[in-house]
């Protein structure tokens, strides 16, 4: 029974000290805002906002799995973009039942992701570099399927995006807060996951240790593309039209969030469950500062400190626990 | 068993010259020579890590010529080598099983693989050890018996062991010694370099000697005497002169103090440790691995930041423990520090890059670095001379160099620097012995001039022949000091254990 006590209160302490930050964080910008922001602690702000960050979920989680391996994807937008586009085509010229699209949608991102981790892992190419081109790559291919031209696919996506009655948060952000689990068991509990923990450390200790690092690279990497697929899918059904323009800059968002989380971008450390925190944290700024009245130009010098803050914060915190 | 047939490696030179070598189920077959004979190299090949030039190999009379260190390990060959591969972010468990870690479809198996590393960890005597916790606590000497456990779990016929002692204690190495007669009886043919002759008498069954990349010959147990193996290592034609030195022979001892360290603190590895150091002293550090000898200099040195006591260099006075090397380095402090590729190389960079590197922030060399290249190869012409360093040129990188060469740069690098106090952590790890009577030299020679000398070492017959005084850290404590030439090394033995009985 003692022991049961212990172990159950270390567990809290680990929880607090793996999560607490972060969510004094979000407590605290909640208050904030609930104080300055007339609307702002209201179910509707909150619900609006829950419905509106699904999609930057998903590929965050990608990134952070890419991230922890040691790996970056700047691609993720512009394969959001291509997936959505491709989506629109299945559904709207091929006249594909829904499912199947979808599915195609997000194997296509799959594909575009799998070959970022295939180039760069193989032939040891920075992931920096063949992601970069890979963000030429699929937002041009988006422009051409298209013909540069944002398409309507018509409402039969809408349930997606539609908040269920009454809950009143969507099928996309339940599916969002499914993935983040996900990824957070992925990585913790598969083989796959502690590899990827493993190689982002130190890749020539795996090498050494005669582990292949190819196959999972381009296992985490096709999920990070797929995962931009899924994200492409509730964008679309967000605005019923499919937009080649759609994800521009979500990568560096992605980024954004991950390092608020405490991933880092050296590898090696990062948490899918503290990057869907940094989401929030940004979300809430956002939403908040746009009820306070802030223009665009100030809500992005805002966020940006916000996100060298948090890190300065996060790494003073490690260096504490050290000494 | 394993059967090599005039295998061979070149690189820019030529590393393994045509070694022909049979290695039997069921013995210790050491491998010895020279760093920079041709041993890494050799077990690298038989690995599967590299690929040998020519030649072949045959295991149970199958060809054999591995790829990859995966081709290697699926036909039963093993290599524990000598750096470090612990991977610091993974729990002891996921380092121990990583090659092959316990699943389904998969998932970990967490119960599976908790239950076998609880097994195998407290057969390595590391028992106390939580697998769940991660493996960024933990002492070099853990990390060595880790990396063993986890290249031995499983099923293997030939062990390669490229200096498996030297970072452990000798506890540790007995537990090592333990498990490798296991392994005899098992039938493993078992692969051994080291450095340390007596344990390779008291282990091996067969000696091979290598120099130069040949096969100098092999010899069963017993037929070496251990002056006999030293002289087949070190080639008669070559003789390694020592540092020529125009110093003027100045008392060993003098009254002037280098280093006063009062009531460090540096929790929970150092704890109020006092001692003072002469100038022209050679004060050694004895302790068991573990036993806070490394954090001690890290402490004084200001890599780590102590949270207590004071400092005194030279006549300057007291001061706050330093809060960066940088602070250190210009009291006049110099650390070489134990894991050299960590902390003291630029591995990527040359040799002459590497010994200007301290300093760059003084004489102009880093602000007129194209203007003064000469003079800087000039420099480390002059060094790899005198200490007798085995390259090409000193434009070839520091990482192409054996062990005990690397630790000659960064030997060269401090003593160009120069300094009052000078902190030694392990300056002989995984040195030959021809290098490491040269280390012995700089040493003395440093001592001479009047510098103050701090030396880490878990060989405690090193610092007996080299130092002037001997303290013993255990357990985080300062427990005895001892003054030379005459020790007693029962009575410091007996100190390295005191700090763990006591409460």
């Amino acid at each position: 029974m003692k022991d049961n006590a212990v172990s159950s209160n270390r567990a809290i302490q680990q929880t607090l000290a793996t999560y607490g930050g972060l969510i004094a964080a979000i407590l605290v910008l909640l208050g904030f805002f609930g104080v300055f922001a007339k609307n702002f602690l209201t179910t509707t702000t909150l619900l609006t906002m829950a419905n509106s960050i699904p999609d930057i979920t998903v590929v965050a989680v990608g990134m952070t799995l890419v991230l922890i391996a040691g790996g970056i994807d700047l691609s993720v937008g512009s394969v959001l973009a291509l997936s959505a586009c491709c989506l629109g085509w299945l559904m709207v010229d091929l006249k594909l039942p829904l499912w199947l699209a979808s599915l195609g949608a997000i194997a296509l991102g799959a594909c575009c992701g799998g070959l970022n981790g295939w180039i760069s892992s193989a032939f040891r190419i920075p992931a920096f570099i063949v992601t970069l081109g890979m963000l030429e790559i699929a937002r041009g291919s988006a422009y051409w399927i298209t013909d540069s031209n944002t398409k309507y696919v018509g409402s039969s996506l809408g349930w997606f995006s539609d908040p269920i009655a009454p809950l009143g948060v969507s099928a996309s952000f339940l599916i969002a807060a499914a993935v983040v689990l996900a990824g957070q068991w992925l990585l913790h509990q598969t083989v796959l996951g502690r590899t990827a923990v493993a190689i982002g450390t130190n890749a020539e200790s795996v090498r050494m240790a005669g582990i292949r690092t190819t196959a999972p690279m381009v296992t985490l990497y096709a999920i990070c593309g797929g995962l931009c697929g899924l994200a492409g899918m509730m964008q679309s059904s967000r605005l019923s039209t499919v937009d080649p323009n759609s994800g521009v800059g979500m990568e560096l968002s992605a980024i954004a969030a991950c390092v608020i989380g405490g991933t880092s971008l050296r590898g090696g450390q990062g948490s899918v469950v503290r990057t869907f925190f940094g989401v929030l944290v940004i979300s809430i700024l956002q939403t908040g500062l746009a009820q306070l009245g802030a223009t665009d130009p100030i809500k992005r010098i805002v966020t940006g400190g916000v996100i060298i803050l948090s890190v300065l914060l996060d790494s003073l915190r490690k260096q504490s626990a050290i000494r | 068993m394993l059967k090599l047939d005039a295998l061979t490696k070149d690189f820019a030179t030529r590393a393994v010259d045509q070694v022909s070598l049979e290695f039997a189920p069921g013995q210790v077959h050491a491998l010895l020579g020279a760093n920079g004979a041709g041993k890494s190299t050799l077990c690298k090949m038989i690995a599967g890590l590299i690929l040998p030039s020519q030649g072949s190999m045959l295991l149970e009379g199958n060809k054999y010529s591995p790829n990859s260190k995966r081709q290697a390990q699926r036909a039963g060959v093993q290599i524990v080598q000598q750096e470090l591969n612990v991977l610091a972010t993974l729990t002891l468990a996921e380092n121990l099983f990583l090659s092959n870690l316990p699943n389904r479809w998969g998932i970990l198996s967490r119960r599976t693989m908790h239950r076998r590393a609880c097994e195998i960890l407290s057969d390595f005597g590391l028992g106390d050890l939580d697998p769940h916790a991660t493996a960024s606590n933990l002492g070099v000497g853990q990390q060595q018996l880790l990396e063993i456990a986890a290249n031995t779990w499983q099923p293997t016929q030939v062990l390669i062991l490229d200096e498996p002692t030297a970072a452990l204690s000798t506890r540790e190495s007995q537990r090592l010694f333990e498990k490798i007669h296991f392994w005899k009886h098992q039938g493993v043919a078992i692969l051994y370099i080291s450095h340390r002759l007596a344990e390779v008498q008291a282990l091996a069954d067969r000696i091979s000697i290598l120099r130069d990349g040949k096969l100098q010959g092999t010899w069963s147990r017993g037929e070496l005497h251990e002056c006999d193996i030293v002289a087949k290592m070190t080639n008669p034609s070559k003789s390694i002169a020592p540092k020529s030195s125009t110093l003027p022979e100045s008392p060993a001892k003098s009254s002037r103090q280098a280093l006063r360290v009062e009531q460090l603190w540096l929790s929970p590895k150092v704890q109020n440790v006092s001692f003072s150091l002469r100038a022209g002293e050679i004060l050694g550090v004895a302790g068991l691995v573990g036993s806070g000898r490394t954090e001690l200099l890290r402490a004084i040195f200001g890599a780590d930041r102590a949270s207590g006591g004071s400092l005194q260099v030279a006549d300057k006075p007291a001061c706050k423990p330093f809060r960066n090397p940088n602070e250190a380095v210009r009291a006049g402090l110099v650390m070489i520090s134990e894991d050299r590729k960590a902390d003291g190389l630029l591995l990527t960079e040359s040799i002459a890059a590497n010994i200007q590197l301290p300093m760059l922030d003084r004489s102009g060399l880093g602000r007129f670095a194209l203007a003064q290249g000469g003079r800087a190869r000039r420099l480390a012409e002059t060094y790899c001379r005198d200490l007798a360093i085995r390259c090409d040129s000193t434009d070839q990188s520091v990482g192409t160099l054996s062990g005990g060469n690397q630790q000659k740069v960064v030997l060269a690098k401090w003593l160009e620097r120069d300094g009052t106090v000078f902190l030694m952590d392990e300056p002989t790890r995984g040195i030959d012995v021809a290098a490491r009577e040269l280390v012995y030299e700089v040493i003395r020679n440093l001592a001479k001039a009047g510098k103050g000398i701090l030396v880490v070492s878990s060989d405690l017959e090193e610092l007996i022949g080299l130092c002037d005084s001997i303290g013993v850290m255990s357990n985080g404590r300062w427990t005895a000091s001892f003054s030379g030439p005459n020790y007693e090394p029962q009575a410091i033995l007996e100190a390295m254990f005191a700090g763990y009985s006591a409460p």
